[in-house]
């Protein structure tokens, strides 16, 4: 690593969100707001398409796909409607960045979406907002009033006779609804389920109309490639993942919070801005983006935290979302409560996924409890094999990366859930960061949904 | 349906400014769903048969979907919905402990109201404040960093009727049906109220401040002059392409620029011999799933639900 340059934060989206007020319209124009806005309604929309996928940028919401790219797969106007859809759904275990952007600077993402209309031809775009964020709402519901008022939307975007209308929509409580295809029957007024794929959004998408739907990072990193153009965006980052984004840590670390850099850059120089992993503790084992992406070790500090490497290195970049745990968290504690997460959000359209985290939970509650049996971890596994790919979306696979990592890792910790629960083995207030006194203390009940005291 | 006529004709007027948001009536469902709870404090059978009747859908499909979302109710909810964060890592962090703590405290478990009708407890997934854990949300408002002690001190606030203020959030937190309202679209004018960034979420920024870290370009040296110029251009009706561009920008040569990076050729930067190429600069991996797709059985790289769709064309 001794060749490598020293690598800093480049606030770009977070520039002003320490200003006091640093939501309202009076602020964002203070930082020149809507400027990138007025220099891409002078633009041919196909030149806006090409400035962002020169830029490199690829989308904010985890999966990566170039934003221009998937722009450029719309078909040629045809009169009839198209539409922009923004996912804000955010939901991913331990992603935390598009809510505090949201909170902070919500005509980041009217700016971006006014600029994305023009580019794809759409007159109106959603705004689908997780049900619960009730002041983000509030917020975005006052930056769209705003924005009306000032002419960035409307029936006459600044003067051009453009319409562009912007509707939040909230959800109501379920994941599965950050899943493009999910989201847009939710945003129909269905159940949350996904749709098979092809057709694919861009084709047939909301109203079986042509349809873009793109991460709230995504979309507000359009307005700085405008502004300063897609050379001055690749000139960051790295080669093949260009630009900035916000990485959010998490857990045992001494400064959490939200830190935005270059693409490209490691854990242990986040750690290193963010004053390490707490006092007289080590970092086990971290997420580099969520719990769907598969866990790391302190043997991949120095993995350059863009696409390529982190998927070289066996995980994946997605949401950039650092939880880190220290050596006092139990693994099988951790993967278990992902688990149960998985279980509970999924929204049983396909069997091997409804059925199967199901049954990942059953065993690996008696693992933590050490009253596993000798053939529970290759149950594991070979459940994970049948769930792997076998699914209309991404969750159920999302369900098994924690899973087989942390046996990859970890395997003689969830060897001696056949004897020792996980709570002896790693004392669960030793975890806390904040006072919990008998609380933490003895079997976790974790299974209490169904209810009353124990 | 039983609503008393005056209700059910303001509810109706409610749901017909719902309707003209969308291009079909039918996406109006959810914020409708919404807007009954902001009436009867969950989804209530008069509110399943109303957004029937308006949207032309059954009894049936009203209810198949709302029985799908966790936030829409199937009895009456309390006034304060408290929820407490009980994934991963706010449960290693403490969260596991306020749950338990809360529970035994109030006598109820998940999705169980107290007697007096002022707070319903839940277990509630991540809510995207991770650097913020242990989290509880009332009625959908952050309650950061909480503690065991902390968390029992606010119910009973609500319990007493006191108003509490979130961590980042409204001046205080509304009820239940008055938070529904805001979520059916209906603003309540609380926009303005509370920060706009906690501590956390600047951290960075406040790091990158204090060493001097800026993004190259413009970015890095706001001038304070832009918004007169943008308030310009709007008054002239002449559209600025400079407006945003042509502050100074941090020296090219400038040994600190900022935004160096990771895995860049050295050769676009300057006084540097050399930089890692990307991907090689760590460990192989060589067990890990490879990114293939092949439909057989071997390990691949898992997907996962996302907003950008990896499984575009």
């Amino acid at each position: 690593m001794t060749d490598r340059q020293p690598v800093t934060l480049t606030p770009v989206l977070s520039r002003f969100w320490d200003d006091a007020r640093s939501w309202t319209l009076d602020t964002y124009r203070d930082h020149g707001g809507y400027g990138a806005l007025r220099t891409a309604l002078d633009l041919d929309p196909a030149a806006v398409v090409d400035a962002v996928k020169a830029s490199g940028l690829r989308g904010r919401g985890g999966a990566g796909f170039p934003t221009g790219m998937k722009w450029g797969f719309l078909p040629p106007p045809d009169g009839r409607p198209r539409y922009l859809v923004v996912n804000a759904d955010e939901s991913e275990p331990g992603t935390c960045k598009d809510t505090p952007l949201l909170l902070a600077a919500p005509h980041l993402l009217l700016e971006g979406v006014a600029i994305t209309c023009h580019a794809i031809g759409a007159e109106r775009a959603f705004i689908y907002l997780r049900g619960e964020l009730l002041h983000v709402h509030r917020r975005l519901l006052r930056a769209v009033e705003e924005a009306e008022a000032a002419g960035y939307l409307g029936d006459d975007v600044l003067g051009t006779g453009r319409r562009i209308g912007v509707v939040v929509h909230a959800g109501a409580g379920a994941y599965i609804c950050g899943e493009e295809t999910a989201l847009l029957d939710s945003l129909e007024g269905r159940r949350g389920q996904p749709r098979l794929k092809p057709p694919f959004p861009a084709v047939a998408g909301l109203y079986a109309r042509p349809t873009v739907v793109n991460n709230v990072e995504s979309i507000a990193s359009v307005p700085s490639i405008v502004e300063h153009g897609a050379d001055w965006f690749s000139g960051l980052g790295t080669e093949k993942s260009t630009g900035y984004g916000l990485f959010s840590l998490s857990g045992h670390v001494t400064r959490p919070g939200q830190y935005e850099a270059p693409l490209g850059i490691t854990l242990r120089e986040l750690l290193d801005m963010a004053g390490g992993v707490r006092a007289g503790h080590r970092l086990k084992f971290w997420t580099p983006g969520g719990s769907s992406t598969p866990i790391f070790t302190d043997a991949h500090l120095d993995v350059p935290l863009d696409f390529e490497a982190v998927g070289t290195a066996g995980s994946m970049l997605g949401t950039r979302a650092l939880q880190i745990f220290d050596e006092t968290t139990s693994v099988v504690r951790a993967v278990l409560r992902w688990t149960e997460f998985y279980e509970h959000e999924s929204c049983g359209k396909c069997t091997p996924c409804r059925e199967g985290t199901y049954w990942l939970a059953q065993i690996l509650h008696r693992l933590e409890a050490g009253r596993g049996t000798a053939e529970d971890v290759q149950t594991l596994l070979d459940t994970c094999d049948n769930i792997l790919g076998r699914s209309f979306c991404a969750l159920g696979d999302g369900a098994t990366s924690p899973i087989t990592s942390a046996i990859q890792y970890f395997r003689e910790e969830f060897e001696a859930g056949m004897h020792t629960p996980a709570w002896e083995l790693f004392p669960y207030e030793r975890s806390a960061t904040v006072p919990v006194g008998d609380y933490a203390a003895g079997p976790p009940r974790s299974r209490e949904l169904a209810g009353s005291v124990a | 349906m039983s609503y008393p006529t005056e209700t059910e004709a303001r509810l109706r007027a409610d749901a017909a400014a719902i309707i003209d948001r969308y291009p079909i009536a039918r996406s109006a469902l959810l914020p409708m769903l919404h807007l009954v709870q902001s009436e009867d404090g969950y989804v209530s059978p008069d509110g399943i048969a109303l957004c029937a009747d308006i949207l032309g859908l059954t009894n049936a499909e009203v209810s198949a979907v709302a029985t799908f979302y966790t936030q829409y109710k199937r009895h009456p909810n309390g006034r304060y919905t408290v929820g407490v964060c009980i994934n991963t890592l706010c449960a290693v962090m403490g969260g596991d402990a306020v749950w338990r703590r809360l529970r035994d405290h109030l006598g109820i478990g998940h999705d169980e109201t107290t007697d007096d009708g002022a707070v319903t407890l839940e277990r509630i997934e991540c809510n995207a404040a991770c650097d913020y854990a242990p989290v509880v949300m009332v009625n959908w408002e952050f309650f950061d960093e909480q503690s065991p002690e902390s968390a029992v001190d606010l119910v009973d606030r609500l319990r007493v009727g006191e108003p509490v203020t979130p961590t980042r959030g409204a001046d205080r937190v509304v009820d239940f049906r008055a938070m529904s309202r805001v979520l059916a679209g209906f603003p309540d004018g609380r926009a303005d109220e509370g920060v706009g960034a906690g501590p956390r979420t600047l951290a960075g920024l406040r790091l990158a401040r204090e060493r001097g870290w800026e993004a190259p370009g413009p970015h890095g040296s706001d001038g304070g002059d832009r918004r007169d110029e943008a308030a310009a251009a709007a008054t002239s009706g002449m559209r600025s392409r400079t407006s945003a561009h042509d502050a100074p920008t941090v020296p090219a040569g400038s040994a600190d620029r900022a935004g160096a990076v990771a895995g860049k050729p050295a050769a676009d930067r300057e006084d540097t011999t050399m930089a890692p190429a990307t991907g090689t600069s760590q460990p192989s991996q060589t067990s890990q799933p490879s990114q293939t797709s092949q439909p057989s059985r071997a390990p691949r790289a898992p997907r996962r639900p996302s907003a950008d769709g990896k499984e575009s064309p």
